[in-house]
């Protein structure tokens, strides 16, 4: 191997946040030209950070970028996109109103007026080449993520990148988006470009041409996939052996209902009836799991149930209380817990601190005011702090603003937030989503001692993975209608795929 | 070569301040130009806006006679701004209270000043809220958008004082002058001896600040402002009554501002007339913002500004200016504060 094949390196890059976090240190990382590189590591190990050096958006403290063995001067994203280098981030930004072409062409046609027109063509051929394929007259908003997510990468091959930085890409999509996902990577690669993808999952890792583990803001090490396997990668990561949640203990549950659907129907957002019709319940410390593709109703359903949608028809019932159409509060102080979806729109308040965020559901309790109008802070700190212990929340202090978490410890302060009281359902709509593996098996885990405890919870998920290792019963829902409910036992991958896809099976 | 605008990620407070000092500096250049122009020494005029303001016994007395009504309305403008709702009308709940003061003032004067003054000040917060009311009714019934709404009413309000110092109330013995008869003796605020100061609304607005400290700092009301006004969709999650919220900050901004109007017509002008309030609603506006929406910030930026208008005036009677003068003054000042406000949450870079 030749040095002449390394397209993009690091010296020394560091980078420091206060009060007393090094996101990066030191860090020494190097990109082969044409290569997929997948960087791993934990909540907070600074992979963002890294990237978002190398795209110009933070400035090292220390260190330099070479690019093709020359000393790069990358002070600005647009330094950045000069050496032909792109980010994708987590979060997309793109215009909601506006379309696809329109979204491209912003920032990046040089004609002014009617910028779309010079784009369209260019788009179409790059569409083409890569098997990337969106309508590109519609709106942003009617897109699926998936689909945002090729505009965003149509933007980057648009403005000419050959070196593609891809913060946790997959996360986000649904397993059928990720196989195509990962189609174009390859079409990329044909074409030499080459690419950093942030990942938790391990088998995408060892997929990739080159792995790169950091932990705590040090580089461990740069790796082969065929030198290394799973378990030494989790080493790597945390710094020592977990053991993984592979089976759950089959327990008797009891006959007492929790949660009682009964022929629900809901509007969605656009008007028409997202959920149509449900029915089903859930018992006593079960685990429901309700498989589907995004966009299926399974949001507006859980929405519903909490009260944040209004129900059409249909009624709900918690532990023989109906609850249909009551409002948000008295819904969560019957026992109702929920991890929302989209963590940064509805989970977090960005701009208010750990502390104030952490509050968000027990602020107004009893136990935690005085006379009903002042809080107690200090009342909040023991549970804070052991919130923080037990999920590996990585805040210097409880005043700290949210918006400086990394993207997974502000999941995990959501999950702490829901789950440190005891609550009769729980309500999680993607819940390890954006967690490491080590986070993402300890909160498995709590959910399944919550549900030992009596507590029943409806895990809402695209991650059939998650589903099947957690759900004593699985439902699938398609087009609003739950089109089928297994026991888990009885349940087969095979089947819940056809389901999850809209095919109909007899005797579901 | 191309400029970037990137919202700052954690401002540092050490830099903000640096930046409103920056600011300052620089209007007080720029001003120093327009002085020039005007043959006038800009140290000299400077230094006199200085004394007239803060330095001499009068002017500071004057200062704190103007800082009663800004600071009172921006407080409640701080919290509804909080909770991110848009409350342009401080001017016309201003006015409100002071008609409705007027009119108990005028008719209830036989009530000893112990029970009259109470009353003042309660019928003048209480007109100030109702003014708030039907804005907030509005906007939480009907999705109307209160920037619209409460700046109308405050047209309106103007109208209804005009209408009542122009006809029915006015004063037979006052040579037609659109005003009021004087407020009985027992009718008017006690004043400072030898100022202009109706201390008992000082010390209201004090009391003020330091409520409102607990209230955004302390209490689960002021926790669900800051929720509100920080992410609407997780206040829904939370389940918050946001219209609640919504409601409350419209009132305490409303109600705050009708104070203000009973301490100009109960403690400065002793009747009504058109000329109530020099526009202190909308000062009030920025005001809330230059103190950065927090209690002390806001007292201090409404001391500061209050100065600035004293020594704005004492300077046009000293140096024979023309008011446009002082006007650009005045305004030079607060377009440079609200330019660098800019730059306190955003940064800019210069690109290659
Ligand atoms: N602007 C900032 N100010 C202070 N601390 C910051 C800032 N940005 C990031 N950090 C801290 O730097 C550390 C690394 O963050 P980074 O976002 O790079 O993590 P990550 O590896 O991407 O994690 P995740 O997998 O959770 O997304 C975190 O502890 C984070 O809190
Ligand atoms: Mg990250």
């Amino acid at each position: 191997m030749t040095s002449d094949n390394i397209i993009l390196e690091t010296r020394n890059i560091t980078k420091f946040f206060p009060p007393n976090i090094y996101a990066n240190y030191k860090i020494n990382f190097n990109l082969k030209e044409g290569e997929i590189h997948a960087l791993l590591g934990e909540n907070g190990a600074g992979k963002t950070t890294l990237m978002r050096i190398l795209f110009g958006e933070l400035t090292p403290d220390e260190g330099e970028i070479y690019i093709k063995g020359k000393k790069a001067r990358i002070k600005s994203p647009r330094d950045a996109i000069s050496y032909k280098i792109w980010m994708v981030h987590q979060h997309f930004r793109l215009v909601e109103n506006l379309t696809v072409t329109e979204n491209i062409a912003l920032g990046l046609a040089n004609k002014i007026i009617h910028p779309e027109k010079e784009v369209e063509s260019k788009i179409k051929e790059i569409m083409e080449t890569y098997e990337l394929r969106v309508d590109i007259n519609a709106k942003i908003w009617q897109l699926s993520t998936g689909e945002k997510q090729r505009v965003e990468i149509l933007k980057a091959l648009y403005a000419g990148s050959k070196i593609l930085i891809l913060d946790e890409p997959t996360s986000v999509l649904t397993p059928l988006e990720r196989e195509r996902f990962f189609k174009v990577l390859k079409k990329l690669k044909e074409n030499r470009t080459s690419i950093i993808f942030i990942t938790h999952k391990l088998d995408e890792a060892m997929k990739s041409d080159r792995i790169t583990v950091l932990r705590k803001g040090k580089l461990i090490a740069t790796v082969y996939p065929y030198e290394i396997d799973k378990n030494e990668l989790v080493k790597m990561m945390i710094g020592k052996n977990i053991s993984f949640l592979t089976t759950k203990n089959k327990r008797s549950i009891s006959n007492k209902k929790v949660l009682n659907v009964k022929n629900l129907w809901v509007l969605g957002d656009r008007g028409v009836y997202a959920v149509q019709g449900a029915t089903f319940e859930l018992k006593e410390g079960e685990i429901l799991g309700i498989a589907g593709v995004a966009g299926n109703g399974q949001k507006e359903l859980a929405e519903a149930i909490v009260g944040l949608r209004p129900i059409s028809k249909g009624e709900i019932y918690i532990c023989e209380k109906n609850i249909t159409n009551k409002p948000t509060r008295f819904i969560y102080d019957n026992g109702v817990a929920f991890i929302p979806e989209d963590r940064i729109g509805t989970g977090v308040i960005i701009d208010l601190s750990v502390i104030d965020n952490f509050i968000l559901k027990t602020y107004y309790l009893p136990e935690y005011t005085k006379h009903k109008i002042f809080i107690q802070y200090n009342k909040f700190l023991n549970t804070f702090n052991d919130a923080v212990k037990k999920y590996g929340i990585i805040v210097p202090n409880p005043y700290f603003p949210v918006k400086t978490l990394s993207g997974g410890n502000i999941q995990k302060l959501i999950l702490a937030r829901e789950l440190s009281k005891k609550h009769k359902l729980i309500i999680a709509l993607h819940p390890t989503y954006g967690l490491d593996v080590a986070t993402t098996n300890a909160v498995r885990k709590t959910l399944l001692e919550e549900s030992m405890r009596g507590t029943s919870i409806l895990l809402i998920s695209e991650d059939l993975e998650e589903i099947f290792l957690l759900s004593d019963k699985i439902a699938v829902m398609y087009r609003g209608k739950i089109v089928g409910v297994f026991e888990k036992e009885k349940a087969d991958l095979h089947t819940i795929g056809l389901l999850m896809a809209g095919e109909e099976i007899r005797g579901a | 070569m191309r400029i970037r605008i990137r919202k700052r990620v954690v401002e540092s407070k050490r830099k903000i301040i640096l930046i409103k000092i920056i600011a300052v500096l620089s209007a007080l250049l720029a001003d120093a130009i327009i002085f020039l122009f005007m043959n006038v020494d800009p140290l000299r005029a400077y230094y006199e806006i200085l004394r007239a303001a803060f330095l001499t016994e009068y002017g500071l007395t004057e200062t704190i006679v103007k800082f009663i009504p800004l600071a009172l309305i921006s407080f409640g403008l701080m919290v509804v701004f909080k909770a991110q709702t848009w409350n342009i009308g401080a001017e016309g709940q201003l006015l409100m209270g002071a008609i409705v003061t007027t009119w108990v003032a005028l008719n209830l004067g036989f009530l000893p000043s112990y029970i009259i003054i109470p009353l003042m000040y309660f019928s003048g917060f209480i007109a100030g809220l109702s003014w708030a009311l039907i804005p907030s009714f509005l906007k939480i019934k009907l999705h109307v958008n209160e920037v619209l709404t409460t700046f109308m009413m405050n047209l309106i309000a103007q109208k209804i004082l005009e209408y009542f110092v122009y006809g029915p109330w006015r004063d037979p013995h006052g040579w037609g002058f659109p005003q009021t008869a004087m407020f009985p003796e027992n009718a008017r605020l006690p004043i400072l001896p030898g100022t202009r100061i109706h201390y008992t609304t000082l010390l209201l607005a004090l009391a003020t600040c330091f409520i409102l400290y607990v209230l955004i700092w302390k209490t689960t009301i002021g926790y669900e402002i800051k929720v509100v006004g920080g992410n609407i969709e997780a206040a829904r999650y939370a389940g918050i009554n946001i219209a609640k919220i919504v409601f409350l900050t419209m009132i305490i901004s409303g109600g705050l501002a009708g104070l203000a109007g009973v301490g100009e017509v109960g403690g400065i002008k002793f009747r009504l007339n058109p000329n109530v309030s020099p526009g202190y609603g909308y000062t009030g506006i920025v005001i809330a913002w230059l103190g950065g929406l927090n209690p002390l910030g806001v007292a201090i930026a409404a001391f500061l500004y209050s100065g600035l208008l004293v020594g704005g005036d004492a300077l046009q009677v000293a140096m024979r200016l023309p008011q446009a003068t002082i006007n650009i003054f005045n305004g030079s000042i607060l377009f440079f504060i609200l330019a660098f406000d800019f730059f306190t949450r955003y940064e800019i870079k210069l690109e290659r």
